[in-house]
């Protein structure tokens, strides 16, 4: 395809393409959604064993200055004020309306030094968002995204393939926390957190460095079951987790409490974007719940963006579906009207002109033992 | 990739065609790699008559699902039921194992086949 020339590439394109990947347009990058194992595979591999995902796409900004923790605590919804040093928490930028510019994670290096994560579609709508708003506050904002390489390695085996490689005791390293230190002499931010529902790290390491530190990974995960694994796993992973992906589960026309994120939603904290739109939709009483379902038939597979129907008439619409490795059945995440969002409620979805039954189902629809 | 002994659609189904007027059906490796992992085939009922380019089925995969098209008229005879259980047939063997429907002609074979050569041809455009 001749649009290949303008996809962005992140340091790792020649691994990918060396492994034999299938390449695919994710967001203006060009991305491997599948290594030639397949999604199947590579989904059972992070289930069970471990896989290692290229997520240098995604975007790091640095906040640094005296008010980084006063203006991330009024530009985003959950706790800042409650990190500490070496920890992270999920949250999202908000509109005043409440509804999402994006979601991502803060990182605290101190109280004058805050990483932000965002997904690699947003990155430069969320570095406008960001700079905008810090105006007023004595901070400096540092788009870091192109400099910056980052892998994910996700499964059960993660931290027995990386502890051989770095000084630094990954057990001391709690989930939601990070550290900084070498893995194979790489500089690295070792975190541990991950997009699939496993236990697992992320390593950001210059953008310099991420070839070498992928080849070094994979080469110790080498006989120990270590797949590489691509965006079409990841996406089946951390759906099967409920976790949200941004333009399906959550966008600018969803706000952080119908989309079940109320966790994120510090109410009780001071004043932060979107948070007078939050009080008065929970006051006024959800209208719309995401909820996860289950198809009963083999071949009714829901998709994206289908729709959601109760007698016959369109009520809601599905935001992420496909047939689900682990759980076995076809699965899908949904927005339906707060009265049908009970679990074991029926409802359809209209797969090509055909009226699917579909039952609410509790969610995540995985969780790890 | 692509057998001498078959016939091929823009759509990427082949088709095998006997000497008694009958010919099995599937999708081609391009169409099976594209699609990664197959987990479902929705097949056409037993005796249903098609003509030529007229949606017969689908084929779900993990991350997508595409639709099947009748290579030429026909009247279906049989389908692969090995497929319900083994989805993955069509992966893994898309011109033996994977077939999917058998079918008698019905009129002229479509005049848009292509052979391998020109079918190869088409898929080393679509691939750049």
């Amino acid at each position: 395809m001749s649009a290949t020339a303008e996809l962005k590439k992140t340091p790792l394109n020649a691994a990918h393409r060396g492994l034999n990947a299938k390449m695919v347009d994710f967001g203006g990058w060009d991305m491997p959604v599948q290594y030639p194992a397949g999604i199947l595979a590579e989904h059972e591999a992070v289930r069970t064993k471990a896989g290692l995902f290229d997520v240098s796409h995604m975007g790091e900004f640095r906040v640094k200055g005296p008010d980084t923790l006063r203006f991330l605590d009024w530009l985003t919804p959950n706790a800042v004020m409650s990190l500490v040093d070496g920890q992270i928490h999920y949250t999202g930028f908000l509109t005043e309306q409440g509804t999402f510019v994006d979601d991502l994670l803060i990182y605290r290096e101190s109280d004058t030094e805050c990483l932000l994560v965002v997904n690699a579609g947003n990155i430069d709508k969320d570095f406008a968002w960001v700079t905008a708003k810090a105006k007023g506050f004595n901070v400096t904002v540092t788009n870091e995204s192109d400099a910056t390489g980052q892998i994910a390695l996700q499964g059960p085996l993660a931290e027995g393939i990386l502890q051989p490689l770095t000084a630094t005791d990954l057990k001391a390293i709690k989930y939601y926390y990070f550290t900084h230190g070498e893995v194979s002499g790489i500089k690295c931010l070792i975190s541990r957190t991950g997009y699939t529902g496993e236990d697992g790290f992320e390593l950001y390491c210059a953008a310099g460095d991420t070839e070498k530190l992928w080849n070094l990974v994979m080469a110790a995960g080498q006989g120990k079951g270590l797949s590489p694994a691509g965006l079409g796993c990841r996406n089946t992973l951390r759906m099967e987790c409920k976790m949200a992906l941004y333009g399906h589960e959550i966008t600018d026309e969803i706000h952080a409490l119908e989309a079940g994120l109320g966790w994120i939603v510090k109410l009780a904290k001071g004043d932060f974007l979107g948070k007078a739109a939050l009080e008065s939709a929970k006051a006024a009483g959800l209208t719309r719940k995401l909820v996860g379902f289950k198809t009963f038939e083999k071949r009714d597979i829901a998709r994206d963006g289908m729709a959601v129907l109760k007698d016959g008439a369109i009520v809601g619409f599905v935001t992420s579906a496909a047939p689900s490795p682990t759980v076995g059945a076809n699965i899908g995440l949904a927005y339906v009207p707060t009265a049908l969002s009970n679990v074991g409620n029926r409802i359809q979805i209209d797969i090509r002109g055909r009226a699917a039954e579909a039952e609410i189902i509790p969610t995540p629809f995985y969780k790890r033992s | 990739m692509y057998p001498a002994d078959l016939k091929y659609t823009k759509d990427h189904e082949w088709l095998k065609v006997a000497a008694d007027g009958t010919a099995v059906v599937g999708i081609t490796h391009y169409a099976q790699d594209a699609l990664g992992d197959v987990v479902f085939v929705d097949m056409p009922e037993i005796g249903e008559t098609y003509n030529h380019g007229d949606e017969f089925g689908t084929v779900e995969s993990v991350k997508t699902v595409s639709e099947l098209y009748m290579p030429t008229g026909c009247e279906v005879l049989e389908t692969n039921g090995d497929l319900e259980a083994h989805p993955e047939f069509v992966n893994e063997d898309p011109y033996g194992k994977g077939w999917m429907i058998k079918i008698k002609l019905v009129g002229d074979l479509a005049g848009d086949l292509m052979d391998a050569a020109a079918y190869q041809k088409l898929v080393s455009a679509e691939a750049h």
